[in-house]
């Protein structure tokens, strides 16, 4: 293998243990005393970048981005502490839906010119599972989504992708986009002297409109609502009740 | 408003998915004043364009180099055909191959793209949707700007149309092979073949999670369940990543959405992951030895105890009658 640059895109989102409200007026959620960690899948691709670097004969530069204000320093902080080389923070205090994401990253690649992005499948926050590909599609880049293996295959990837079908094997040029799902690895824990280590690694800022680029609205979200969930449980004694209860009540059998 | 549906086949038949998000076009279609196409991507798929033309005007993409579901290629030929054909609305089910392939399609057609869609209604002349966010916790009522819009709907959220009376037509796509992208190379899918149905299509599902502590343990009680009721087979995610199930058996936020009319959780203890996936199933049982696992507060029935011992016995009565 020879050096090679990785890009891993990281979006903040709240913790996935917490209970998620609503604002009264339904304009959004309610973040306030609410924890923010990497996206899972994003701390996914840190890892898997990692790992690549720790396997490799060559320099490999692993570069951690993230998108939004001020506050997400302390998440570029997290991937530096797990190994990350440097970070980039695009800031802009706008809401960006994927396509803006995408197109941002598509000028952050520009300047950078990794080998390979590297980025979670999705974000657990809106659930979309579109800015990886509408990167790939922007730069003209092959893409294999929903990785659950890489491997190198001289300057190709073999990746096992995770779909509805069961596993996919797919070899993609590179430069390539590839999105992490779960079961690519487990991110590491960062150790105390490399939280503090992280400290010191530089974080370069850039304001999203020197990017030369404008927003492009294309979600427009005008409400939410907390999702009815409730059910009444009627607890059964047996066995023969269960399926009693299933044929003459439910009439589900 | 032109509609295009981007159909998924097994090479024979599209998937039931697709009829439900021809479904959901034709709804909109008709509340808006519109039409309805449906693309069909792959190579030698005659018999899928002809079953597609049973439920709508059928596009037929037929060439080698798209026999196998590759998103740099398919991609490009949906945008173009998109593009060519002054599409308003390309529209799919949400399923591994639409978030794949359509997702990168609308990459190329500007990003006006909404996930997972549960539900629609026209509003002063503009489509109005509502879609899960945070692993279902929130619904948000979205509108999308620019165009064409893209659209994958959850196929448990609409109802696939009736049959029409005759055969709808059916319009070769030619395609420029040399023109198409080639940097991802198709190597193979590793599919388990089952005897069972699919857990996204079938009207009974049995799941299995933590509880279930092998996988020949999973097949005797979860399988067995499932096929004394002649359902599917599902998992949670913990099974999967133990190596017990297979990927494909997920149901979860970030696996598989389903809804059949029973849903059987045996061993589960409810993570809301989990139950984004299978919540808005008709009827929830639950059977687990914790009385306080969440699960049960999403059940309609639920029995406390160990599904070692209580499965067998509900296997072996199903089977006495």
């Amino acid at each position: 293998m020879t050096p090679m640059k990785i890009l891993v895109p990281t979006k903040r989102v709240p913790d996935t243990d917490q209970k998620i409200r609503v604002r009264e007026d339904g304009s959004g959620i309610d973040e306030q005393h609410l924890p923010f960690v990497v996206n899972p899948f994003d701390a996914i691709a840190v890892e898997e970048a990692l790992r690549i670097r720790e396997n490799s004969a060559d320099n490999v530069e692993v570069v951690a981005v993230g998108i939004g204000s001020d506050d997400y320093e302390s998440e570029l902080r997290t991937s530096l502490a797990m190994g990350a080389d440097r970070a980039i923070l695009v800031e802009c205090a706008e809401v960006l839906d994927p396509w803006n994401v995408a197109r941002i990253l598509d000028e952050v690649v520009k300047r950078e010119t990794p080998d390979l992005v590297l980025m979670g499948k999705q974000a657990v926050d809106d659930d979309a599972n579109q800015a990886g590909q509408f990167l790939a599609a922007l730069l003209d880049w092959p893409q294999a989504t929903f990785a659950s293996q890489v491997d190198f295959d001289e300057r190709r990837l073999r990746v096992e992708r995770e779909t509805d079908a069961g596993i996919e094997v797919v070899l993609v040029d590179l430069p390539a986009v590839i999105t992490t799902d779960l079961r690519l690895n487990e991110p590491r824990y960062a150790s105390l002297p490399s939280i503090l280590k992280a400290r010191k690694k530089p974080i370069e800022r850039i304001d999203f409109e020197q990017l030369g680029i404008a927003i492009e609205p294309r979600i427009e979200v005008l409400s939410m609502e907390s999702t009815s969930t409730g059910r009444t449980c009627v607890r059964v004694n047996s066995v023969d009740e269960l399926l009693d209860r299933l044929r003459c009540e439910a009439k589900a059998i | 408003m032109r509609i295009l549906v981007v159909a998924e086949h097994d090479r024979t038949t599209i998937r039931s998915g697709t009829r439900s998000a021809i479904g959901f076009a034709n709804s909109v279609a008709q509340q808006s004043g519109g039409t309805v196409e449906c693309l069909v991507l792959g190579h030698e798929i005659d018999h899928v364009a002809q079953d597609a033309a049973s439920i709508s005007q059928v596009l037929s993409a037929d060439c080698a180099a798209l026999a196998d579901p590759v998103a740099d290629r398919h991609a490009h030929v949906i945008a173009k055909v998109a593009t060519e054909r002054n599409v308003d609305l390309v529209v799919a089910a949400s399923t591994s191959y639409a978030k794949d392939i359509v997702g990168r399609a609308a990459g190329l057609l500007g990003g006006s793209m909404a996930s997972e869609v549960v539900g629609h209604e026209i509003r002063d002349g503009r489509l109005v949707m509502r879609r899960p966010m945070f692993a279902g916790a929130v619904t948000a009522t979205v509108r999308l700007t620019g165009h064409p819009q893209i659209v994958t709907i959850r196929a448990t959220a609409y109802q696939p149309p009736p049959p029409a009376d005759e055969k709808q037509p059916i319009t070769a796509i030619g395609i420029d092979e040399s023109a198409l992208p080639n940097h991802i190379c198709f190597e193979r899918v590793e599919s388990k073949p089952s005897h069972r149905p699919d857990v996204t299509e079938a009207g009974i599902v049995v799941s299995g999670g933590r509880a279930l502590k092998n996988s020949d343990d999973f097949e005797r009680l979860v399988g067995g369940l499932a096929d004394a009721l002649g359902g599917a087979t599902g998992s949670s995610r913990a099974l999967v990543d133990a190596g017990i199930t297979s990927n494909d058996l997920q149901v979860g936020q970030t696996g598989k959405i389903v809804a059949p009319d029973l849903y059987i959780a045996l061993g589960i203890s409810g993570a809301v992951q989990h139950l984004a996936g299978m919540k808005n199933s008709k009827v929830i049982v639950a059977i687990n030895h914790d009385p306080d696992a969440p699960m049960f507060e999403m059940a309609d029935y639920g029995l406390v105890g160990d599904v070692y011992e209580l499965v067998p016995q509900l296997i072996e009565k199903l089977h006495a009658e």
